[in-house]
């Protein structure tokens, strides 16, 4: 509330507001995600429900975009036919960085009904994107949707932009600095390798 | 018309070509007619004035693969819209070779179902048109509603089985 004072006010406090650059710049990143439009299966219908009055999905800063280029983020909202894996795919990658997926529904977290017997289907839109959030259902209640919706609001907004190391648990840490400790050791080996040839 | 009627008519006209005419509980009466004689006979059933099946409800694939047999078929339904009266027309086809002259000539219809069956059970629609795959993808190996179809491992480097 004090942003919003000094706001009212710009001349009693001299103008000045202080923040973090980094937490503007999620709030803003986070409070205007706009989605690519794109509807699979019957899980769509239900996304369309979560679009309408009742549930009024745009409160949330979310503007459908009909490209891929205009996206910040895509529901994958259906059962993911093979077929339609290679346009979903070509699709992700047509959006610019920084992105996010949505899987939404049984089909698109692990490939739902058809898990045992679909020839045919993907199983779990995970194996060829990242996803960021998996909402659960058979299709999910809008309820549902939009709780998936506020867990990915809540994760760009805790994401680190500057100084992203120092914001890394302790184990991720550690991680990184195994690998470079082996990767240096390869160069090591490399190096020491071309000198006895030299030699 | 009654199926039964129908049947004796078709034999009158085509003899041999007719096999047989089945009548049981719970199914609509049927009749198995020789494949290579096919579309003469749906030309007959289509343009005869006391037939008059202007209509093909439906065109379906099925795999009768059983301990006593290894065939596939093609299952033609037919409804007249003036005369309100319909038919079941069946072929049976060899496993190997499953090979059967398209009726898409005779009703613009079987154009997509017949890719359907062909997509789906590889049976072979002589003289059609565009005979490609309809559901699956071009590159698709296998015929999937076969009774000995295999799920394959991997589709273009995606793993398939769960």
């Amino acid at each position: 509330m004090g942003l919003l004072d000094r706001l009212d006010k710009p001349f009693e406090s001299g103008g000045i507001v202080l923040g973090v650059a980094e937490e503007l710049l999620n709030w803003g990143r986070s409070k205007s995600d706009w989605y690519l439009h794109f509807g699979l299966a019957c899980c769509a219908i239900e996304f369309m429900a979560a679009n309408a009055s009742h549930f009024d999905f745009m409160r949330f800063g979310c503007i459908p975009r009909a490209s891929p280029r205009q996206a910040d983020f895509m529901i994958v909202s259906g059962t993911v036919t093979l077929k339609m894996a290679e346009r979903v795919k070509r699709l992700y990658d047509q959006m610019p960085e920084p992105k996010y997926v949505l899987s939404m529904g049984s089909c698109a977290n692990a490939g739902g009904p058809y898990w045992k017997h679909g020839y045919h289907v993907l199983k779990g839109v995970d194996r060829i994107l990242p996803v960021d959030v998996y909402v659960p259902g058979c299709p999910p209640r809008p309820e549902a949707f939009l709780e998936g919706m506020v867990k990915l609001q809540e994760m760009i907004k805790n994401q680190a932009i500057f100084n992203k190391r120092k914001k890394m648990s302790a184990e991720d840490n550690a991680a990184i600095e195994d690998r470079m400790i082996q990767i240096e050791r390869f160069r090591q080996q490399f190096d020491d390798y071309h000198n006895q040839e030299d030699k | 018309m009654q199926a039964k009627d129908i049947y004796e008519k078709l034999q009158k006209e085509f003899g041999e070509a007719i096999i047989s005419f089945t009548q049981e509980d719970n199914v609509e009466d049927f009749v198995t007619v020789e494949p290579a004689k096919l579309r003469d006979i749906c030309l007959f059933l289509r343009d005869e004035e006391d037939l008059d099946f202007d209509y093909l409800a439906c065109l379906s694939g099925v795999d009768y693969k059983s301990k006593q047999s290894d065939d596939l078929g093609v299952v033609y339904h037919l409804y007249s819209v003036a005369l309100k009266h319909r038919f079941v027309l069946k072929v049976v086809l060899n496993r190997e070779n499953p090979k059967v002259p398209t009726v898409e000539n005779v009703w613009k219809a079987a154009n997509w179902h017949e890719r359907e069956a062909y997509d789906m059970y590889g049976v072979i629609f002589e003289d059609h048109p565009n005979l490609i795959r309809i559901l699956t993808p071009y590159d698709w190996e296998g015929y999937p509603l076969r009774k000995d179809y295999k799920e394959p491992d991997e589709y273009n480097g995606i793993k398939v089985p769960y």
